[in-house]
């Protein structure tokens, strides 16, 4: 594995009532690190990715994020999470407010720029993702595509050193997915460490660095996209690759 | 006379009406007042209550919601006259004026903190979660990503039950407030004419159908575009 780990989630359990979501989950990533986590739904993928900006609290395990300990009480999760950019797959744009308010709330109220400032860098973050024409448009008027990409700039702005993806090109029409996956690899390119929750397997071919698959909670196997696909070592591994890739 | 004479000299009388205009504007200007008050008094104390209540301690949202719902099922006037005739056995004397003030915002109160609880609960778990997950703190995103959107939604509701509780501001009238409906039928008896309760009518007309026209204003202005 190159470079030094920025994230380290070791031992995750996660508990919703009786239900035992994650069953000791242990994820790292080295800096610059692309990794897949692809598995069934309901196999507790979506819950350890926002474990990672303790969106959920894990009920045990550690979560260390850039040198910062995500579940210890003093630590300043607001503070910690403008280093954790997070995608959704339902976009979460704030509707009453223009592409350029949603990319620079955060900027004012939690890095503190002035408006100028965060005009200039909001602006610049939604030229990153090609949507430099639409900062005045509120998200009803913009695709579904183009407000995913608007929701990518709002997460970017505040460079963020690690980046999450929940499902983010699963709402989209297939036509619009194109768009997100290039703003997607553009990010890779720059070196960006990203998680992404996808079954998108061309993208994840292309550009992962690895692949975890994980099935009711745990991780069952991980390696190259090559691995994964070609040659998975788990029967329940080639059992969901040969579902999604009927599809 | 033939019966539309009548009807014109019992509800329009010219120079009754004349007489008691001065009456009614008093009226009006009271009714104004107390109305501003009600208003002012109970949306805000309806927000406060509603954003504390979202706060999620339970013993106080118990609380919250004993008071809210003893406050929308029990009538106004019940209110009024308990707080007018009641308090004075515990020393505490207030004024027509003040008991209706009082009952009427307390109901408002309780109406608009439930409007602008529905407001708020409305808004989807994602909107918190974005927010959240750029770094917003609880308070920077209730005010700035869910209030605004709570707000817009709640105030076709809102503007209805505001303009249904501040018309009970007649209903000073039992605790001799100088308000439109007191005034009006004060000169009633007096003249032994009903045109004063036109006049009252008119007056009502002239304070709260701008209020339906503002809401409906409001309404369109912050809607945004979908």
């Amino acid at each position: 594995m190159p470079g030094k780990p920025i994230v380290e989630a070791r031992g995750i359990h996660k508990h919703f009532g009786a239900l035992h979501v994650l069953k000791g989950v242990d994820l790292v990533l080295a800096e610059r690190e692309l990794v897949f986590v692809i598995g069934p739904s309901g196999s507790g993928k979506s819950t350890l990715l926002r474990c990672l900006n303790r969106l959920e609290q894990p009920s045990s395990g550690s979560v260390v994020v850039d040198g910062v300990d995500l579940l210890d009480p003093r630590t300043d999760i607001n503070h910690a999470r403008q280093r954790i950019g997070m995608v959704f797959q339902s976009f979460n744009l704030y509707p009453h407010m223009t592409a350029l308010g949603n990319v620079t709330l955060a900027l004012r109220k939690v890095a503190g720029k002035s408006r100028s400032e965060a005009d200039a860098l909001g602006s610049a973050a939604l030229a990153r993702v090609g949507l430099a024409d639409r900062a005045g448009h509120t998200p009803g008027q913009l695709s579904g595509g183009q407000q995913q990409r608007v929701a990518i700039a709002r997460a970017i702005a505040l460079e963020p050193r690690v980046m999450l993806f929940d499902e983010p090109t699963s709402a989209l029409d297939p036509e619009l997915v194109g768009s997100v996956l290039g703003v997607m690899r553009d990010l890779r390119e720059s070196g960006m460490t990203m998680v992404v929750v996808s079954h998108e397997m061309g993208f994840a071919r292309n550009a992962a660095d690895r692949v975890v698959f994980m099935d009711e909670g745990a991780i069952i196997e991980e390696g190259t996209p090559a691995a994964i696909f070609e040659t998975p070592g788990h029967e329940r591994t080639r059992a969901f690759i040969g579902q999604i890739q009927r599809h | 006379m033939s019966n539309w004479d009548r009807f014109v000299e019992t509800f329009f009388n010219a120079k009754v009406m004349a007489k008691y205009l001065p009456d009614i504007a008093y009226g009006m200007l009271v009714t104004v007042e107390l109305a501003a008050l009600v208003i002012v008094a109970g949306l805000a104390s309806g927000l406060a209550l509603a954003l504390l209540r979202s706060l999620g301690f339970r013993p106080v949202n118990l609380l919250i919601v004993f008071v809210v719902d003893l406050f929308r099922a029990l009538p106004p006037l019940v209110i009024i006259v308990f707080i007018y005739f009641g308090l004075p056995a515990v020393d505490v004397a207030p004024s027509g004026f003040v008991s209706t003030w009082l009952s009427l915002a307390l109901v408002l109160t309780a109406f608009s903190e439930e409007i602008f609880w529905a407001g708020i609960t409305s808004i989807a778990k994602g909107q918190w979660e974005a927010a959240r997950s750029t770094g917003l703190s609880y308070g920077q995103t209730l005010m700035n990503v869910v209030l605004p959107q709570a707000l817009r939604l709640t105030i076709p509701p809102l503007t209805n039950r505001t303009i249904a509780i501040t018309k009970g501001t007649a209903l000073g009238t039992v605790v001799a407030v100088s308000e439109i409906l007191g005034m009006a039928s004060s000169a009633m008896s007096n003249s032994y004419n009903p045109s004063p309760l036109t006049l009252g009518a008119g007056a009502y007309l002239i304070l709260f159908l701008p209020m339906v026209i503002l809401g409906r204003w409001l309404e369109t202005k912050m809607a945004w575009k979908r």
